[in-house]
């Protein structure tokens, strides 16, 4: 029994049993009651304050224009040409300025600093890490990465800074909530396809703590920025080069659209599937006020997505691409019996990537580029030509990296090591579905600080690359005949 | 001292801003702190770009800020902190980022604490001013958006408004950067002491409320006598709510201020 009156030998506990006391003494509902009293003041000031003249012109235009965007018969359609159309000029304006780059990066760069470590004297183990590992790989990936990034970055900025995405939050709501998600997760959807590990961080806006682990678990199937040019670059060489020269371009952002869409599809799929088994539970609301439409700013938006996105997301790139262009170089130089490092695994891993439609060499790739997705087609490219001893695609010769100056003679390349189109739309498939980067999988951690997320989220989407590659293998095969 | 001759340039916040130092983030040796609440998606985040020079990242769909952000501004010699909270429509509720925003609104007791409006929801929006204005009497609102409003053929009445609230209003434009020069004269006025408010309470009128927050108030005084607004602890005490409650429990209530503490 406490003491009737409130002593500083009181505890916490003594006061909340004091509440309890009297809150049986008051009227019912005090709570409601004092909501209903702000809001009624509220209204009050309001009403004496704000005048509205007339109808609004803005407003009807724009509650037509919400109508229409998320409409269910218009929402969805619109949303996916959106899409396509934003891939479709970044794969068909980023084709000029990634040549010029790699022109004067890689055709006249390369050479430049191959005589300057002979005129400096360098060792051949010097020269061949520095300028043919980690410059190359480098060089590489800003050419290959900066055009797409710098034309996809700003765009999405521009939708994002009319206020379509909280359209496509209202528009995907419904589903996420089918499968047992929060629908918030459309917006750290979204953010993956910039970054999944800025995707990882923008779960924090969800609030239960089960929703937001189906969100981080799942954001890997949005396909990241550092992914973005390997399926451009895949669509536009096996795929576009199906169909006649005019519809290249379509077809091969056609593909790419495919990919991301299924992405879209399987992070409903596995936010299901994780909702029904591990994370049981039910969704929890959320109310999201659809904000009214604003003139982009289209110089800001350009100087804050180059600068804040694209040039930090590039560094990062860099950060990684560099140590990994010497590790390429030594594996692929390192002898150990009668075969190179990267050889012997190559061998080791055949098997299994014939299986799932793919070869050894993609998947060396795929382990190499952990903490890069950027770096995959590079080290692909790489391996494949010391593996078949292609000469006179790339003069530098074997075991370094290199550009191929046109897609086609990249295509020559690529046949040469055993490539068909199932091997194309294999690795588009894998791509999309392997485990997340290095940065990716220590931000999950931090924001888990659970192994035990951070693994599944790791492995989860690696088994549905390979149940899916698998299978499209083996159904491809099979019609083949 | 005396005043040196007087210019009209003393008294023109024009002027003042042209002596506004963006500070970005240096957050050291602050003397007074600045919080910055609102609904979600009205423009908080871009006032706290045009007042400390950053470049934090704002976009249209609300939600984006995601804990609290801080950043630096300076102004005739004195160093403000910035804190940018995340959107929030009450401090009833608790979801985490209410919780943000209303913790450090309650206990990180800020000097200042600029309310963002958005001018074309005034109503709705005015719900959460209310809810701040019971809990400080250091408040500025910054009505924001007035460009949009004025599309919408909406007008407001500032004066009418700071009448009605108590404090001062601050109409503003904040991506032309339109009111900024304005509302960081208020804010150093308020923070210097040089305007001082009586804002709008609202009475709690449900019969023997007032004295079942007194008798809690009491209590609490008691056992925690340096946690500030009891009177709002207590009304969300008899409301119920169960994270306030398992603060008072366990004692952590005490350190709240600690955890806020503006440094």
């Amino acid at each position: 029994m406490p003491p009737a009156e409130p002593t500083a030998r009181w505890k916490g506990q003594d006061i909340l049993d004091q509440v309890e006391r009297l809150r049986l003494e008051l009227p019912p509902g005090v709570r409601d009651r004092w909501v209903e009293d702000i809001y009624a003041e509220s209204a009050r000031i309001a009403s004496r304050n704000v005048d509205q003249q007339g109808a609004s012109q803005r407003l009807s235009w724009e509650r037509r224009l919400d109508w229409f965007l998320t409409n269910r018969w218009t929402g969805f359609p619109t949303m996916i040409l959106m899409l396509a159309v934003v891939l479709w000029i970044t794969i068909e304006g980023a084709n000029v300025p990634s040549g010029w780059l790699a022109t004067l990066l890689l055709d006249k760069g390369h050479p430049l600093l191959k005589d300057l470590a002979v005129w400096l004297h360098m060792p051949w183990w010097l020269s061949g890490v520095l300028v043919d590992g980690l410059y190359l790989t480098t060089a590489w990936v800003i050419s290959v990465m900066l055009p797409p990034m710098a034309i996809f970055f700003p765009l999405f900025t521009l939708l994002e800074d009319f206020g379509y995405l909280p359209r496509v939050a209202f528009n995907l709501d419904n589903l996420f909530h089918r499968v047992g998600a929060h629908g918030k997760q459309a917006l750290t959807m979204s953010m993956g396809w910039g970054c999944n590990a800025a995707g990882v961080v923008a779960t924090r806006v969800i609030d239960s703590p089960r929703e937001r682990l189906i969100a981080i678990i799942t954001n890997n199937f949005a396909l990241c920025n550092g992914r973005w040019p390997t399926q451009i670059l895949i669509a536009v060489v096996f795929l576009g080069a199906l169909a006649p020269p005019a519809l290249a371009g379509v077809v091969a952002a056609g593909s790419v659209l495919a990919v991301a869409l299924l992405g879209v599809a399987l992070t409903f799929v596995s936010s299901w599937m994780l909702s029904r088994s591990v994370l049981k539970g039910e969704a929890s609301t959320f109310s999201l006020e659809l904000p009214p439409y604003r003139p982009p700013q289209l110089l800001r938006t350009l100087y804050t997505s180059l600068i804040d996105r694209t040039l930090i997301v590039l560094w990062r790139a860099v950060v990684f691409a560099a140590p990994a262009g010497v590790v390429l170089w030594t594996i692929c130089n390192l002898k150990l019996g009668d075969s190179s490092i990267a050889e012997g695994l190559i061998g080791a891993l055949d098997p299994l990537g014939w299986v799932i439609g793919l070869n050894g060499v993609i998947l060396v790739a795929y382990i190499v580029a952990i903490p890069a997705n950027e770096i995959v087609i590079p080290t692909i490219l790489m391996l494949t030509v010391m593996v078949t001893g292609v000469s006179g695609v790339g003069e530098q010769g074997a075991g370094v990296m290199f550009e191929t100056s046109t897609n086609s003679a990249l295509a020559t390349l690529l046949h040469g090591g055993g490539w068909t189109t199932l091997t194309a739309v294999c690795l588009m498939l894998f791509s999309l579905c392997h485990n997340p980067c290095s940065t990716t999988i220590y931000t999950i951690w931090k924001e888990t600080k659970s192994a035990r997320w951070t693994a599944v989220a790791t492995f989860m989407p690696i088994a549905f690359g390979i149940v899916i590659c698998g299978a499209v293998a083996l159904v491809w095969r099979w019609l083949a005949g | 001292m005396a005043k040196p001759t007087l210019s009209p340039c003393d008294s023109c916040p024009v002027a003042s801003v042209s002596r506004l130092e963006r500070l970005g983030m240096k957050l050291s040796h602050a003397d007074f702190v600045v919080a910055l609440a609102g609904n979600p998606n009205t423009g908080k985040s871009t006032i706290f770009n045009a007042l400390t020079g950053l470049r934090q990242h704002t976009g249209n769909w609300p939600g984006k800020t995601i804990a609290r952000a801080e950043g630096a501004f300076s102004l005739d010699g004195k160093r403000y902190r910035l804190v940018d909270l995340p959107g929030t429509y009450s401090l009833l509720s608790a979801t985490d980022d209410e919780e943000v925003a209303r913790d450090f609104i309650l206990f990180g007791r800020p000097d200042v604490t600029v309310v963002v409006l958005d001018a074309t929801r005034i109503e709705r929006n005015l719900n959460l001013a209310l809810q701040v204005l019971q809990i400080t009497n250091r408040a500025i609102i910054c009505v924001n958006l007035i460009d949009e409003a004025k599309a919408h053929g909406i007008t407001v009445d500032e004066r009418g408004l700071a009448r009605d609230l108590g404090v001062p209003v601050v109409p503003a434009a904040a991506r032309s950067g339109q009111g900024v020069q304005e509302l960081v004269r208020e804010i150093a006025d308020m923070a210097n002491g040089t305007t001082v408010c009586t804002p709008r309470r609202l009475k709690y009128e449900v019969p023997g409320l007032r004295e079942a927050m007194d008798e809690i108030a009491a209590s609490l005084e008691a056992v925690y006598p340096n946690v500030p607004h009891r009177d709002w602890i207590a009304m969300r005490l008899l409301e119920g709510d169960p994270r306030i409650a398992e603060a008072v429990a366990s004692g952590t209530l005490g350190n709240l201020e600690d955890d806020h503490a503006a440094s």
